[in-house]
């Protein structure tokens, strides 16, 4: 018997190129004026996932992700490199969710789908690093947790054994299942696009994108019912609206600032060299250096 | 009742640095709200750790004192803290941006369903005025951090959900001992009447801890390097230049990401906070995140061939070019002149 894994990915906004527009009035990202991309954790989660699914058969591994509708990409993405489905939780209902109120509607979803021996996810997402909702949804599953993961390395018998990685070293650690594992960015890079994946789910769609597609594509939908990609939204998880959104986050943002820096009087230099001789010789004798 | 709490982390039977700092912090926010100081120590054969708290300003230590918390474990320490907090309904509850801390802290909020906040760089205490509600909250807690993007600083409140939860890394608060005869309260914990059989599931069967061997915090000059150095061997090149004035290594994100050089070494937000004599940036920047772990540093020189770069705007020396050419410049000139 094969394990049942769910794997928690989140689409990002590219931190690295960001720009003005970046937040709106309301102190909520403008997710909308930046590059999506798989949160770079949250592949290593997916690698550990397809690991364990070569290791031991009949595995399944299942994306779990909530965001907009163009965080299907996400599962696409998953797909491509070896995730069997994926499953999209959307609604404007999760709109300025804090990491609880999202914890609590990705755990509400948990609860729908197929029983979970385990669930990875990655440690941090880059636009927030809060590396909160992982143990936040262990919490509300009621499972144990074992965060910082490098490497699953064994999950039979009813338990897993975990390396962590810590400031000061490593350790070991053993949980019986089900489990919440979240994974280091120290854990091996996930494998590449699969070609023959890449053929198999290019046309894989949510309801909502193949709503205005061709009556070929249903045709094509009709035969293969892997192209479908389920969408979850409030409705189907059985949640309770008041833990969701804005409501359900106990934590608002009250102000933003842009930061001006006091400009300093700064000495100015080239890289000419009787400059840069001329500082050395300054830090020596006032002995900031030496 | 109320109070403020730091949930302090043992690390070999010592209290760690960013525990202490978050009391001397706790001190400052417990008087302005006119409250008591409050920690929590879990361990096993932690004896008379209280009175280091004490010192730091604590007026009240609970101390749980068994083989069960130690190593630590995430379910018996939330069980016993969250049980506590139901009891002593803590106003704040402070803990280290470490993997202990970000390991518990999240797990508890759940639990409680209060708010946390990570990687907070400034706390502050302030009143709130939602128009909408037309509700006044009186002494609420700034959780201030750097958000998202580029030159943004948020202020995260949590108005109605007790205890108000924030992370701080180690270093973004001074540590300062309050008052070397100042006595508070010892209050042994029952642990057991906390814990639940399915609490103990989780063993730690194997630990090789080592100490660090990069040791930027407590280091008097860094030379740091950015994503601008362009590639491993020339960030290199920074070790040379350390090694012949005396300093340590730091990086930016940027530079770690692009695997220049370790976590360990990164300056920031989400890496350490340095307040060094001298900080020399070579081919950083200076983003925010940057910026607040290294902004206090006494004098500060930015090497970049941007003359518009941020960076420039915090520091005393400019020298604007490329940092391939002025390196091994300041490393011959260094020679030249102690000769
Ligand atoms: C939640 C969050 C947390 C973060 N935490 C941190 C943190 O802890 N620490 C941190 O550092 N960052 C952090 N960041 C990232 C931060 O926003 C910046 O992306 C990062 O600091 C940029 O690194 P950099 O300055 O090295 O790279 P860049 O921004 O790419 O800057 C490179 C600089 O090098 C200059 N340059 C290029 N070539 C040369 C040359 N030949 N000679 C001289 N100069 C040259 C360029 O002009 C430029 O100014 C965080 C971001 C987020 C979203």
């Amino acid at each position: 018997m094969g394990l049942n894994i769910i794997v928690l990915a989140k689409q990002v906004p590219d931190t690295r190129n960001v720009g003005k527009d970046a937040m709106k009035a309301d102190g909520t990202v403008n997710r909308a004026a930046l590059p999506a991309i798989f949160n770079p954790e949250d592949l290593n989660a997916l690698e550990q996932a397809l690991r364990l699914k070569d290791k031991y058969t009949g595995t399944t591994v299942t994306i779990l992700t909530m965001g907009p509708g163009r965080a299907a990409d996400i599962i696409r993405e998953g797909l491509y490199r070896g995730a069997d489905k994926g499953y999209l939780l959307t609604d404007r209902a999760f709109a300025g969710s804090d990491t609880l109120a999202t914890s609590y509607a990705i755990s509400r979803a948990i609860l729908k789908l197929e029983k979970a021996d385990i669930i990875i996810a990655g440690r941090q997402a880059i636009d927030g690093d809060t590396a909160q909702v992982g143990p936040q949804v262990a919490e509300k599953l009621g499972m144990p947790q074992i965060t910082y993961a490098e490497e699953i390395i064994s999950a039979d018998k009813g338990k897993v054994v975990v390396k962590r990685r810590l400031e000061r070293g490593v350790e070991t650690v053993e949980s019986p299942l089900p489990v919440v594992v979240t994974v280091n960015s120290s854990a091996p890079a996930c494998r590449p696009r699969n070609a023959k994946l890449l053929m198999k789910y290019k046309h894989a769609k949510t309801i909502t994108e193949s709503q205005n597609a061709s009556e070929d594509y249903i045709n094509l939908t009709n035969d293969r019912p892997f192209l479908n990609i389920p969408e979850m939204s409030v409705n189907d998880i059985d949640a309770d609206p008041k833990w969701l959104g804005l409501s359900g986050s106990p934590t608002k943002v009250k102000k933003i600032e842009n930061i001006v820096f006091q400009a300093k009087e700064a000495k100015q230099l080239t890289a000419a060299d009787d400059e840069i001789n001329e500082l050395m010789k300054e830090l020596i004798a006032n002995h900031t250096i030496g | 009742m109320n109070n403020v709490f730091v949930i302090c982390e043992i690390d070999e039977g010592k209290v760690v640095d960013v525990s202490l700092e978050l009391l001397t912090k706790g001190r400052t926010l417990a008087n302005e709200l006119k409250c008591k100081l409050e920690a929590v120590a879990l361990g096993h054969k932690i004896d008379g750790i209280e009175k280091e708290l004490y010192q730091y300003g604590a007026d009240v230590v609970h101390v749980g004192d068994d083989e069960r918390l130690d190593p630590y474990t995430t379910l018996p320490h939330t069980a016993v803290i969250t049980g506590l907090f139901e009891e002593e309904k803590p106003q704040i509850a402070l803990l280290g941006a470490t993997t202990f801390g970000r390991d518990l802290g999240p797990r508890v909020s759940s639990a409680l369903q209060s708010g946390l906040t990570a990687d907070c760089t400034s706390l502050e205490i302030g009143d709130h005025e939602d128009k909408k509600a037309g509700k006044t909250y009186k002494d609420l807690l700034y959780q201030i951090r750097p958000a998202f993007g580029g030159n943004i600083v948020a202020t995260i409140i949590n108005p109605d959900c007790r205890p108000q939860m924030a992370t701080v890394r180690e270093g973004v608060m001074k540590k300062e001992i309050y008052d070397k005869h100042h006595k508070g309260k010892l209050n042994k914990l029952d642990v057991n009447k906390y814990f639940k059989p399915e609490d103990l599931v989780v063993k730690v069967v194997e630990r090789h801890m080592e100490k660090s061997k990069v040791n930027i915090k407590n280091s008097s000059i860094i030379v740091s390097g950015g994503y601008g150095m362009g590639s491993k061997e020339n960030f290199d090149m920074l070790y040379e230049l350390a090694d012949v004035i005396g300093a340590e290594v730091g990086a930016s994100r940027a530079a770690v990401d692009a695997g220049f050089a370790e976590h360990e070494r990164q300056v920031g937000q989400t890496g350490v906070t340095v307040r060094p004599k001298l900080y020399i940036a070579c081919g950083i920047s200076g983003q925010i995140q940057h910026v607040a772990g290294m902004e206090d540093s006494s004098m500060i020189i930015a090497i970049n061939n941007d003359p518009n770069a941020p960076i420039n705007r915090i520091a005393d020396y400019v020298i604007t070019g490329d940092v391939a050419e002025i390196v091994p410049k300041m490393i011959k000139y260094y020679k030249q002149n102690t000769k």
